[in-house]
Order: C-alpha cells, then structure tokens, then sequence
C-alpha cells in the first residue's frame, strides 16, 4: 500500500512536501489507519502525529483522511481507500501546522473556553445530587459526547474565514449543551455573550460539520436552537 | 544554573487525567499557584476510556444502600490486601465525592425519581455478602469516564489552573535531602527543557497496561510514574498484581464494560453454556473479575473456546433488546461495531481476558504521600511527593480490583491530596534547593538519548518488552516460566538502555518521548516479573500453577519491590479501619 503523507519539520525544513512511503498490509485484515500510521513510524521514527486511546473516544487523531477529516483509529483502510488507491493523509485544514500532521489547536480551544463551558449554577447545591428527569437529562444527548477533536469546525469555510470571531461547530455544540441542562442557570448571560454578528451567526447552516463528525453528532441542529433562543433572547 | 529555564509553583500535579485534575482543581480552588503537567491535552487522557461507571453508596437504587457494604465488598474483591482504613476512606467519602462531581455538571444518567441511576457491576452486594447483588456504579449511560474527565476539565477552566499540555516529566528532582523538589520536563511543541520547581509534586500518570502486548489501555499508559520513583529509588507496591478484564474484544484489545454483564449480558462458550453457573453459582457473570477471568481462560484451555481456534469466549448482549442497548449500552454498540464487525443488537460479541488495570504502585498514605521504608522496615514519608489514582497503591484495590472502584479512586484520592497540601502549604512547606548536581542528575538520561547514535529501534524493543509480558506473566503463571521471563527481561535491559533515537529534532519529537515512555515500560516491567516471581502463593489477580492456594501465613502482605538490589520484601495491610469492626480475611467465593 502506497501511502503519502504531509511532512513538514520546522527545525528543517522551508516548506511541507507530500512524501510517499510504501508499506507492507497483512492480506487478512482490515487495519485502521492509525494502525497504517505505526507502521509507518516504524520504518521512520520521524514522522508525527498524534494519538491515544486509539479507540475513538480521546479525539487526538483528527486528521484529513483522503480528503475527508476524521479520526485515524476508527477509520479502516476499506472506508478510507478506494480500490486500487492510495492513502492520502494531510493535516487538518485550516490550523497551522506545527510538525507533519499535528496542528495548533490554541484557536480551537480558544472558542471552547469562550462559551463558559462549565456548569454555571449559583443556587447552593441539596446535599446530594441535584435532581434531574430523565426526559430533561435526555436533551444532554448528542451534545455531552463531543470529544473536541476539531474534525468539525477545521471542516467549516466560516470557521476558516473567522477562526478568531465565530465560535465553530464544535465550541457551538457544548455552548448548546450548557444552555440545554436544566442544572444550567445562566441561559440569559451566555445568550447575551453570542449575540454579535460572527459569533452564531456565521455559521452558513452547510452541515459540513454533521458530514465528518466522528460520532455522529449534528452540531448544525444544536447551532439552529441557538439561534431560535437568541431571537427570542432579543425581543 | 544549567542554562536552563526554572518555572515554579506552590504544586506541580504530573498528568492530566480523572485524579491529577481532582487534586488540581482542590488547588486551584483554594488559590495557590498550581500546575498540572500532562503529555496529552487532559480530555486525552486514559479516563476518558472509562466506561461503566463509578461505584458508590449514594443509596439512589437502594434508599438503604451503606457505604460499610461497599466496603465488605472491597476488602473481599481485594482478597484482603486492600488496607482498610483507606478503603474506609474512599467508600465513606465517596457519596460526597460523587455528588460534588454532579454539581459540577457531570451528565448523569437518570432514574425516574431524578436521581443518579446506578448499575449492578461485580463483586457488589447488599448487607455485607448477605442480601444478593447490589447496584451501586453511577453511571452516564457507558461513557462515564468521559462524561468525569470532561467535567473535571471544565471545572478547572473555571478555576483557573495553569496547564502545561503536551508537556512530558521526563525525572524527579531530588535534593540533598532526598526530598522531591519537582521535575525535569519537556515542552514536547518546541523541544525545550525546563525544571519545573514545586514544593509538592504530585504524580498523577496513570497506569502501564501497554507492559503486555494486548492490552485496553490507551498509548500513552506507559507508567511514567513508577518509571520515574523506582530511578529516584523508591519502592513499589503489589506490582505484580494486574488485572485482566474478563471482556477485551478480541483481535483488538478494546475494553466492554462490566456493565453490560451488570445490565443482563453473559458468558457464553462454544457450546452456547453459560459457563459462569458453574465457576460462581451466586454471582454468575458478576463475579470478582479475577475470578472471571480465570474461568474464562479455564473454558478456552479445556477446549470450550469460540472460534477457529478456539481462543475467545463470546458476550451475549442480544437479549437484552434494542431499546436497553441504544439508551443504557451505546458505546458498546459503537465499538463493537468498528472492532469486533458485530452487531451486540443481533449477534454476539467475541471477548478474551484483556490487560486493564495496575493495582500495584507508588505506595502512599490516604493523604497521597508517598511512602518507602527506613531501615527497620517501617513506613517513612517521601518529602516533597505524593502520588495519587493509578499509579498510586493507597492501597484499596488490593490484589484485585472491583469494576467502578478506579473512578472513585481517582476522584476521592484526588481531592484527599489535594487537600492535604492545601494544609501543608498554608503551613509553610519548604524543602531545600535543588543543586545543580541534583539537578543534572536528573537530565542523565535525557543527555544519553540526545547522544545516541546506534542501537536497535524503539517499536522493535518495545514490541519484544510486550511479548515477554504477556507470555510469561499472564493471567495463569508458574515459576519456572517467570524464571524465564526474568531471564529474557534481564537481557533486554541493555539493549533498551542503548535504544537509538534516529531522530533528534526539537519540534513535536514524539520519537523522543517514545524512547522515554520505553525505559519507564521496562521499569514497571522488570518490577512487575520480580515481584511476581516472589510472591509463593495465588490471591486476587495473581495465579499461580505452582501455588494455588492463598497463603494467609506468609503472604497476608503488601510486597514491595525495591530497585536497589531488585530486592522483594513485606508491608503490613493495614486491617484497623477508624469506625467500623475489622473485615477478617475468608474464603472468597462468589
């Protein structure tokens, strides 16, 4: 199998190239492309990415997988690779790169911690939990499970325009996530902080977050409730 | 000094996972200057891997629920290694522990009362072994660890902490005194390296799954921590107690959660048998895992074994209905899926007993102050270090831990440190400066790697490290084989120490730190195969061909092993809990 990857090394090199290295797959199995990439870290030691739980739950190799950015662990080489093809592996677009296919994620994180995402509650806590229906609980769903690796919003033009001033799909999600909790008392101050013209509303409702999320989460819909809070929000 | 860059703070916290962020967060609340060094952005870390749940007495299942119930449970699972008065500790404080997270905002799932909902999980009962199985493991749905590290991450942004992501300790700093005065670190983005200087450093590095060649740890647990303690020449405790997860999926090593056998699930083999019935009549599938584990392997050698080869057992979730897997079980479905090809809603999932969990560590106090002994044998306290969650032995898993207990460890050790130093830093904690022999000392190893220039590969070294492991110490061993091992291990300790490291770069060398990450592997590995081979009996997670019997006389003990001379000895079990009666040591039978 052919595979080509990004290489890019500040310390020496002017500009990034595309290299291609040949390695050997087992016939019987279907790999993962992680498993792909320690392969080819095995023949060099210098090329780098990163990784962890390799099971798609930490969200540390978001990477772009033949055009389309997702997570190198529960990407199998069958999906990623039409036949006859080779395996393409860039950085995730739209972040600068700082070694080969790891990005600075700062802005990323930047708009994660814009949103207040915490649990914002100044009522004194019961002295057990504080109490929480199961339907009320289940609005949580598809919100809570987002494992920040930016294979959303390094997908999304508005996101590229204005990484510094629209929060993204992903920031977005757990800004809704917050808004949604029943627990949360701070609707009002967190609406009021994403009332501007980039903040929600450069979002171009594209859905080319919901496209590549990893686990299958729609970030677009969380976006359209924020945006019908912060109409009623402002009237 | 060294030409090098000194960073300073009242705490220093080494890793960014469930515990480091607990005790970093205690810290951080109370305003002193705190750092939490983590190789990995913290929402990375291991604990997002947790998935069933965390077990506590916040009788939301059962309005009679006792925490002294969690503990019977836990000195049992423990087979009565685990020291009772830091078990009392962690189920007692639990509740308080737990509902704080919730308060934080961890997404709980629900009863219909509004309540946390909670899930049976091995080795619980009700009324001391004598009221059937309890449900006691809070839960969010099978993504708890996620939902905890998420929360704690959060909780620490509103706080404030300093976090130095992607940074990696490399050694301790220790000052004439032999007292901890912080570490040495990398910045792994640009390469520099830093003394990062702290009144108190607290390990919080998590586990070393990746000695054995399957394994559900994450990449990065590499036992950094005990690496780290036995080059400074401290000793570990119950190192050779690891536990094996009765459901790895197999081929890929991915861990399903206890919780789908707490949900209804079992264990079936070749024939369709629910094997279970016949190894823990009472218990079943929710047996210790231990015990679990072993029958699993039992069925395999006995020919009993699915597949071609006979070589795994199958987890039999169909039964339980679509619904209950889509809302209680989703990232189960998820992952078997993608790594076993099954479909848990129509067909059975292919499991094999999985490396999991280090019970063994840094042995410490329930404050998290990590301990060694003096000359007379007695416990003396590590100036300067504390070590808390995985990597720490406080010790309350013992020699096996019970499904659920890691989370609670993390959080209520966590917070237990974090605490403790918060007093001792309003109190004036000081140690004496570190020299600049101390502190050159401690970049020795870092300088011999820049340097290399032969020498066999990272990847083939550690692969060779893995297979040792998990041919000669695995879930059944005998001395003869672990003789062996030892042997192999021994040879390999050379070749390891003169790695190459082809690439010497600065800019996000993650070659570098794999041939770090190496070194503490083989640590906690040699510590591990030693420890194992001395211990003449089998209890809790250790069993041996050899010994099969527990051995109450000689071995009702912590092991410690100490890298000067690689030498074996004792500890007391602590069985002198502050308020309830002494759990005395039984036959442990599920």
């Amino acid at each position: 199998m052919l595979v080509s990857i990004y290489r890019y090394n500040p310390d020496t090199d002017e500009k990034p190239v595309m290299q291609d290295v040949e390695v050997e797959l087992p016939e019987d199995k279907d790999l993962m492309v992680l498993d792909v990439l320690a392969l080819v870290k095995q023949q060099d030691s210098s090329v780098v990415y990163r990784r962890s739980c390799r099971e798609g739950v930490c969200g540390s190799d978001g990477m772009n997988i033949n055009g389309t950015n997702g997570l190198a662990c529960i990407t199998p080489m069958s999906t990623a690779v039409k036949s006859g093809g080779k395996l393409v592996l860039r950085p995730l677009p739209g972040l600068p790169v700082i070694r080969d296919l790891v990005v600075d994620m700062s802005i990323f994180y930047k708009q994660y911690e814009k949103i207040k995402p915490y649990l914002i509650n100044d009522t004194a806590p019961p002295a057990i939990e504080r109490l929480q229906s199961p339907e009320d609980r289940a609005k949580l769903d598809g919100l809570y499970e987002c494992i920040l690796c930016a294979c959303c919003s390094t997908n999304c033009p508005s996101f590229w325009w204005n990484p510094d001033k629209f929060i993204g799909p992903a920031g977005l999600l757990q800004a809704y996530r917050f808004l949604a909790d029943t627990r949360d008392t701070a609707d009002n101050e967190r609406l009021s902080e994403l009332d501007d013209p980039f903040s929600v509303f450069r979002c171009r409702g594209i859905m080319n977050c919901v496209a590549v999320c990893p686990k299958g989460l729609n970030p677009t819909r969380a976006i359209g409730h924020i945006r019908s809070m912060l109409i009623e929000h402002g009237t | 000094m060294t030409g090098m860059r000194t960073l300073t703070f009242d705490a220093v916290i080494v890793g960014g996972g469930g515990a480091g962020m607990r005790a970093a967060l205690q810290l951080a609340q109370s305003g002193y200057n705190t750092a939490v060094i983590t190789k990995v952005f913290p929402t990375r870390s291991h604990t997002v891997s947790a998935q069933g749940g965390i077990t506590c007495a916040i009788a939301s299942d059962d309005p009679n629920d006792d925490w002294r119930w969690h503990m019977y449970d836990t000195v049992k699972g423990s087979d009565y290694i685990g020291d009772q008065d830091a078990i009392e500790y962690m189920c007692s404080e639990g509740p308080q522990t737990v509902f704080e997270l919730e308060h934080m905002g961890l997404p709980f799932s629900r009863t219909e009362k509004g309540r946390i909902y909670q899930r049976p999980f091995g080795g619980q009962s009700k009324d001391f072994g004598k009221g059937g199985q309890a449900a006691r493991t809070c839960a969010a749905a099978d993504r708890t660890g996620h939902a905890l590290l998420h929360t704690l991450y959060q909780g620490n942004l509103k706080n404030n902490t300093a976090f130095l992501n992607e940074w990696y300790a490399t050694d301790l700093v220790k000052n004439q005194d032999g007292a901890i005065v912080g570490v040495i670190a990398i910045c792994i983005e640009t390469g520099e390296t830093v003394f990062v200087k702290s009144k108190a450093t607290v390990f919080a590095t998590g586990g070393a799954g990746r000695i054995y060649a399957s394994t559900t740890n994450a990449l990065i647990n590499t036992g950094d921590g005990v690496g780290m303690a036995l080059r400074a020449g401290f000793p570990v405790q119950d190192i050779e107690m690891w536990q094996f997860h009765p459901t790895g999926i197999y081929g890929a090593g991915t861990l399903v959660t206890e919780g789908c056998r707490g949900e209804g699930g079992y264990l079936i083999n070749k024939d369709g048998e629910r094997f279970m019935e016949r190894y823990a009549p009472n218990a079943k599938d929710l047996a210790g895992r231990d015990v679990v584990a072993r029958s699993m392997v039992l069925e395999i050698l006995e020919g009993r074994g699915c597949g071609e080869n006979g070589d795994h057992v199958m987890l039999k979730l169909d039964h339980l209905g679509e619904e209950v897997l889509n809302s209680k079980l989703p990232g189960i479905l998820e992952l078997s899926r993608t790594f076993a090809h099954v479909d848990p809603v129509k067909e059975p999932i292919p499991v094999v007993p999985t490396c999991h969990y280090m019970m063994g560590g840094i042995p410490t106090n329930v404050n998290g102050q990590a301990l060694t002994q003096n000359e007379k044998g007695e416990d003396a306290i590590i100036p300067g270090l504390f070590a808390v969650g995985e990597v720490a032995c406080v010790s309350v898993h013992g020699a096996n831990r019970l499904g659920g207990n890691s989370l609670l460890d993390l959080v209520v050790f966590g917070r237990a440190a974090g605490k403790h130093i918060e007093e001792m830093l309003s109190q004036g904690l000081e140690q004496r400066e570190a020299s600049v022999t101390d502190i050159e000392q401690a970049q020795n190893r870092l300088a011999r790697l820049n340097e290399s220039s032969s020498g066999e590969s990272v990847s083939t070294l550690r692969a060779e490290l893995q297979n040792i492991m998990q041919n000669h110490f695995g879930v059944f061993r005998r001395g003869d084989f672990m003789q062996d091992g030892i042997q192999k291990l021994s040879a390999l300790r050379e070749r390891i120490a003169n790695v190459h490291l082809d690439d010497k770069s600065l800019t996000f060398n993650t070659a570098r730190i794999e041939a770090l990450e190496l070194e503490n592997l083989f640590e906690v590995a040699e510590a591990t195969a030693i420890a194992a081979e001395g211990r003449n009996e089998s209890r809790g997670a250790h069993a041996r061909d050899d010994f099969r019997e527990r051995d109450d006389e000689n071995w009702l003990c912590h092991s410690m092993y100490f890298p000067k001379g690689k030498r074996v000895g004792k500890r007391d079990v602590n069985f002198s809990p502050k308020t309830v009666d002494t759990f005395e040591p039984q036959v442990r039978s599920y």
